[in-house]
Parts: structure tokens; C-alpha cells; sequence
């Protein structure tokens, strides 16, 4: 119990008294899992409305993909992009291999699957008949997307938090890409291992409660955001 | 009539390998509501898809302002509007539901709250503009829809089942306000329906859609009086329909004036109203001429028959009674009362028997 309690308090003080190894590895995983889950959605919507909208051949086929690929496991991830990264793999040459941007790119194929399979139930739950109804209004494609999106918001946004949450709990693959270089590539989630495996208990509760902190706030405000809408 | 506003040249949708829609032509003119009546699978809906640009044709073309449609669809949708038989509101305010379509063309905010305004009074929903769409009754979600539409002041206005799924009290207000408002419009308006009596209340004019095909158009008594075919006929029924006039009204019995003849009814109508007639065939009794015995039955007719054709089991009697008067009476009463074309004879029908539809009136109609 005292090992808690002591590593609790001194996880306070140094969230608190700004230590600068907490407050760095806590950005790194922000502006990471932040991007990352920016392009899965940006990848995410865009897949599931051409789905949805354009019904392609050999679409279920597709959804099955992107089902099977919300069970990606992160570490194969991981090794697929370590491939492509490494020196001699087809994109050595970039010398991504180490870096945050290999990161984002590990965490964003983590959190795409999930958001355009989540997206694709949200973008199909809505009326078919509304869609000629707005077209019906007046709309061009690019207004009638958004009126659809708008309508799905709530689902959408539920997609958004669950694609966050794989990209920010994620430490398998981020490990494998980025290295977990102190002041480069250390993300709270490699960081929390590594504090661990060093038995400094302090600093792996502090940055476990860094994590979860960051899970409610984004959460809870995507949440706040989505109840506000289903209010309107 | 003047030049169309909408129309179809030779248009044929199939679905899979069936084809649901096959016409010809269609024309409808501005100011003008052509009611288009037909049983459930007729392809009303896909009509007005096809019309309001929402589906593809297999082959044909539409027509509007009397030239083909070319180039983007966007531009055409952007002059008409479509109210389909299930509100279709988006999840947002009653007031914001009816200016969507406004912010989609760009008009300015004030512009649009003030126009939304006048609409959302006019259907009486002015009230609700602050509430969800989600927490409407149908009637309220089908006056929204309505509004939504015609706020954009259309020049062509389609309507897919408007007052489908409403209970009757609410059913006949809306007909009342879309009556009214389809008067003032000048939108050539294509309203399609499988009840005849909305249809018969609100066309100009009628066209019978089955099977994907226009069976008959033409207006309501040519219709009525005269269907095309079995089929047409058994579907709209062979009534007698005729425009007529509310002389008065006493103690809820409507004197309407018909042609030549004064006939007792009962409905809802005022002194003055434009109404149409409507009489089953099998409703009408025929007498021999001077039968004047006493009947509690309160219209008797004096007519001349005009024509004489069996309909199964029954003789269809078309009399002229001041205006066109169909009976449905057995072949033995045909004899008995030797009834031939040119013979005079007396149609009675009572007051109770005789169906009213009061009708829009309006000056450019």
C-alpha cells in the first residue's frame, strides 16, 4: 500500500511542480496520438462515405477488411512499418525510422480501421431517403456530405474517441518505430513501460494518471460535444 | 394552356429487369396541379423522382422551361422542390429544418428568417420554430416538410403522398392549407396520391398511373365519367363527377346547383363554395318518367338516357340529367322499364348518397 500511496503523492508533485521529463514525454504523446488520429480520420471518413455513398463493387468485401483490421494487433503493425522504415526497406531512404513521424504513421494505421468501420455503421444508419431529400433541396454533393455528416455526428464522434483511444493507449508498435528515445520518441505509454522495467514507480503512476487525465478530457469533451448535439 | 414548365419525352426507368415507369409525355404548365392517382406499386414515387432529377432514367429525357435538361442537375434541382411522403427532417431545429434550402442557395441570413417566418405561420408552426425536429408529431413533422418546401418558392413543386399516415382531422386542415397555398403558388405542381379524393380535391387535372404507365389523363369528370379502361375503372371507380356550386345550406343539407339541376347533399361546404359531385353509379335508381311517388330518397332527376352497356353482371345506364349521370342497374331492370338510348326516364338519388369534394378556388387557376 505504501508503494501506491508514495508513488501516488510524488506522481502529484510531479505533475504539479512541472517536471520537465513528465511535461515533455506528455506532449510528445499528445501531438503523436493527436496527428495520428487526425489522419485516421481524415482516411476514416473519406473511406466510409465513398461506401456508403458510392456503394462500389466488391464493398463488403472491403468493410470486412477494415472489420477484421479493428483487431489489427498493434506489434504486427509495428513490424510492417520497422520494414518500410528500415535503412533498406522501400522507404529507408526517408529516414523516418526513430522519429514521431514514424509513430504517427504506426498509430494512424492502428486507428483507421476503427474509425472508417465505426464510421461506415454511422454513415449507413442514416436514411437512405434523407439523402435524396437533401439532394432534393438543393445541395451539391460536397453540401449534401456535410448535412449527412452532420446528421451521423453522434455516431461519428463516438468513431473519433475510439480511434483516439487506440492511438493514445498504443505502445507495442510505438516502441517498435520510435525506439522509445528519451526527449524524442518517448510517449507516455513507452515511457510508463520503461519507468516500470526501471521499478521507478513514482514516475510510471504520474504518467499513468497523465494518461488517463488525457483519456477523460478528450473523452469526456468529445462526449460533452456529442450529448450537445443530440440535444439541438 | 401555356408552355410547360416540366415535362417527359418517352421517359422509361427499369429496375432490375422490370420496368417501372414507361410515359410517354407529361407535361405540366406553371400555375397548374396535376394530380397523379394510382395504386400502391404504380410508380408514383419513381415518377417524382424522375421528374425532380433524383433518378436515372433508362432512357428519355426530361424537359424544362420546354427545352431537354442539359449540363449539371444542380442548377435544375435548385428551381424546384420535393416533399416526399416521410418528412425527411434533419435533426435540428423546426426553424432551421425550413431554411435549409435557403442557406444551401446562399440567401442571406435575414432573408431567410424572414421568409421562413411568413412560411412557418402560414402552416401554423411559426410557434415551434425553436423545437427539435425529432419531437414532432407527424402532422407538425409533415407542415414542417411542407414549409421547407415552399419557403423556397419553387417553380416546380412535387409532392410524393404529402397527407399519407396523417389521422383525418389533421389530414383535411393540411389539404385545406395546401389548397390554399397551390392556388397563390403559380409552381407547376405534380401531386401524387393513391386516394382519389385528395386527388380530385386538389388537381387540376388528373392522370391515372399503373404499371408504370399513364393510363388516362384529363380532368376529373372526363375521368370519372368516362375511364379509359376496366382497370382505370375499377380503380377509380365509375362515378359520376361533376362541378357544381353551394346554393345553401339548411340544417346541414347542401342545395348545389348542377348544370340545369339543383341537388341535395350532405358535407362540409358553405353558401358559395365550388364543389365537385360525386355519385356512385350504384347509388343512382332509375324510375319511369312521372314517378312520383312518395320516397324519402331527396333528389329526382328528370334525365334522358344516352347510352346503354352491359359491365358484367350489371347494365352500366349513362343519362343526361342537366350534366352526365352514370347508373349501375341490373339487366332486368333494363327491360322492365325498357330502357334505350333516347328514353326518358327519372334517375333518383338520395341526399346521403351524394359524395361533395369542396374545391380551391383561385384566380390564375
Amino acid at each position: 500500500m505504501d508503494l501506491i500511496w508514495d508513488g501516488f503523492t510524488e506522481a502529484v508533485e510531479l505533475i504539479f511542480t512541472g517536471d520537465a521529463y513528465v511535461y515533455e514525454v506528455t506532449l510528445t504523446s499528445l501531438y503523436v496520438s493527436g496527428t495520428a488520429t487526425l489522419i485516421a480520420v481524415f482516411f476514416g471518413f473519406g473511406i466510409a462515405s465513398l461506401l456508403v455513398f458510392r456503394a462500389p463493387p466488391g464493398r463488403t468485401a472491403a468493410l470486412s477488411v477494415f472489420n477484421a483490421g479493428m483487431a489489427l494487433p498493434p506489434v504486427t503493425v509495428g513490424l510492417f512499418v520497422v520494414i518500410l522504415l528500415w535503412r533498406t526497406g522501400p522507404l529507408g531512404g526517408l529516414g523516418l525510422l526513430f522519429t514521431p513521424t514514424a509513430i504517427i504513421i504506426a498509430q494512424a494505421i492502428i486507428a483507421t480501421p476503427v474509425i472508417t468501420a465505426l464510421s461506415f455503421v454511422a454513415l449507413q444508419s442514416v436514411n437512405p431517403r434523407l439523402r435524396l431529400q437533401i439532394l432534393a433541396l438543393g445541395a451539391s454533393r460536397w453540401q449534401a456530405g456535410l448535412l449527412l455528416f452532420r446528421e451521423a455526428r453522434l455516431a461519428l464522434l463516438a468513431a473519433v474517441m475510439a480511434g483516439f483511444g487506440a492511438a493514445i493507449s498504443e505502445v507495442g508498435a510505438t516502441i517498435m518505430v520510435g525506439g522509445n528515445i528519451r526527449g524524442s520518441t518517448q510517449t507516455l505509454t513507452s515511457a510508463l513501460l520503461l519507468e516500470v522495467q526501471q521499478g521507478d514507480f513514482e514516475t510510471a503512476i504520474a504518467f499513468s494518471l497523465i494518461l488517463l487525465a488525457i483519456v477523460l478530457l478528450v473523452v469526456g469533451g468529445l462526449t460533452v460535444l456529442q450529448q450537445r448535439g443530440s440535444a439541438s | 394552356m401555356s408552355e410547360p414548365r416540366i415535362g417527359l419525352r418517352d421517359v422509361q426507368v427499369e429496375k432490375g429487369r422490370r420496368t417501372v415507369l414507361d410515359i410517354e409525355r407529361l407535361d405540366v404548365s406553371g400555375g397548374e396541379v396535376l394530380a397523379v392517382v394510382g395504386p400502391n406499386g404504380a410508380g408514383k414515387s419513381t415518377l417524382i423522382g424522375v421528374l425532380g432529377l433524383l433518378e436515372e432514367l433508362t432512357r428519355g429525357e426530361v424537359s424544362f422551361g420546354g427545352e431537354p435538361i442539359s449540363g449539371p442537375y444542380l442548377a435544375y434541382r435548385r428551381r424546384m422542390a420535393v416533399v416526399f411522403q416521410e418528412p425527411l427532417l434533419l435533426d435540428t431545429t423546426v426553424e432551421a429544418n425550413v431554411t435549409t434550402g435557403l442557406r444551401l442557395r446562399g440567401v442571406p441570413r435575414d432573408e431567410r428568417r424572414e421568409r421562413a417566418r411568413k412560411w412557418m405561420e402560414r402552416f401554423g408552426i411559426a410557434g415551434l420554430a425553436d423545437r427539435s425536429a425529432r419531437t414532432l408529431s407527424g402532422g407538425e413533422a409533415k407542415r414542417t416538410s411542407l414549409a421547407r418546401a415552399l419557403v423556397l418558392e419553387p417553380e416546380v413543386l412535387l409532392l410524393d403522398e404529402p397527407f399519407a399516415g396523417l389521422d383525418e382531422p389533421t389530414r383535411l386542415a393540411l389539404m385545406d392549407d395546401v389548397g390554399g397555398v397551390l392556388g397563390e403558388s403559380g409552381a407547376a405542381t405534380v401531386f401524387v396520391t393513391h386516394d382519389r379524393d385528395e386527388a380530385l380535391r386538389l388537381g387540376d387535372r388528373l392522370a391515372v398511373l399503373m404499371d408504370g404507365r399513364i393510363r388516362q389523363e384529363g380532368t376529373p369528370q372526363e375521368i370519372f365519367a368516362a375511364p379509359a379502361d376496366e382497370e382505370v375503372a375499377a380503380f377509380v371507380g365509375t362515378e359520376t363527377v361533376a362541378p357544381g356550386r353551394v346554393q345553401g345550406v339548411v340544417d346541414g343539407v347542401a342545395s348545389v346547383r348542377v348544370g340545369e339541376q339543383v341537388i341535395e347533399a350532405g358535407g362540409d361546404v358553405a353558401t358559395g363554395d365550388a364543389v365537385l359531385v360525386c355519385v356512385r353509379p350504384e347509388d343512382v335508381t332509375i324510375g319511369p318518367p312521372g314517378d312520383g311517388g312518395p320516397t324519402s330518397a331527396r333528389n329526382r332527376l328528370p334525365a334522358t338516357v344516352t347510352r346503354i352497356t352491359p359491365a358484367g353482371p350489371w347494365v352500366r345506364v349513362e343519362l343526361d340529367a342537366g350534366f352526365p349521370l352514370v347508373a349501375l342497374i341490373t339487366k332486368r331492370s333494363v327491360e322492365e322499364l325498357s330502357l334505350a338510348p333516347g328514353s326518358a326516364a327519372v334517375a333518383t338519388l338520395k341526399a346521403t348518397a351524394v359524395h361533395l369534394i369542396r374545391r380551391q378556388e383561385t384566380g390564375d387557376r
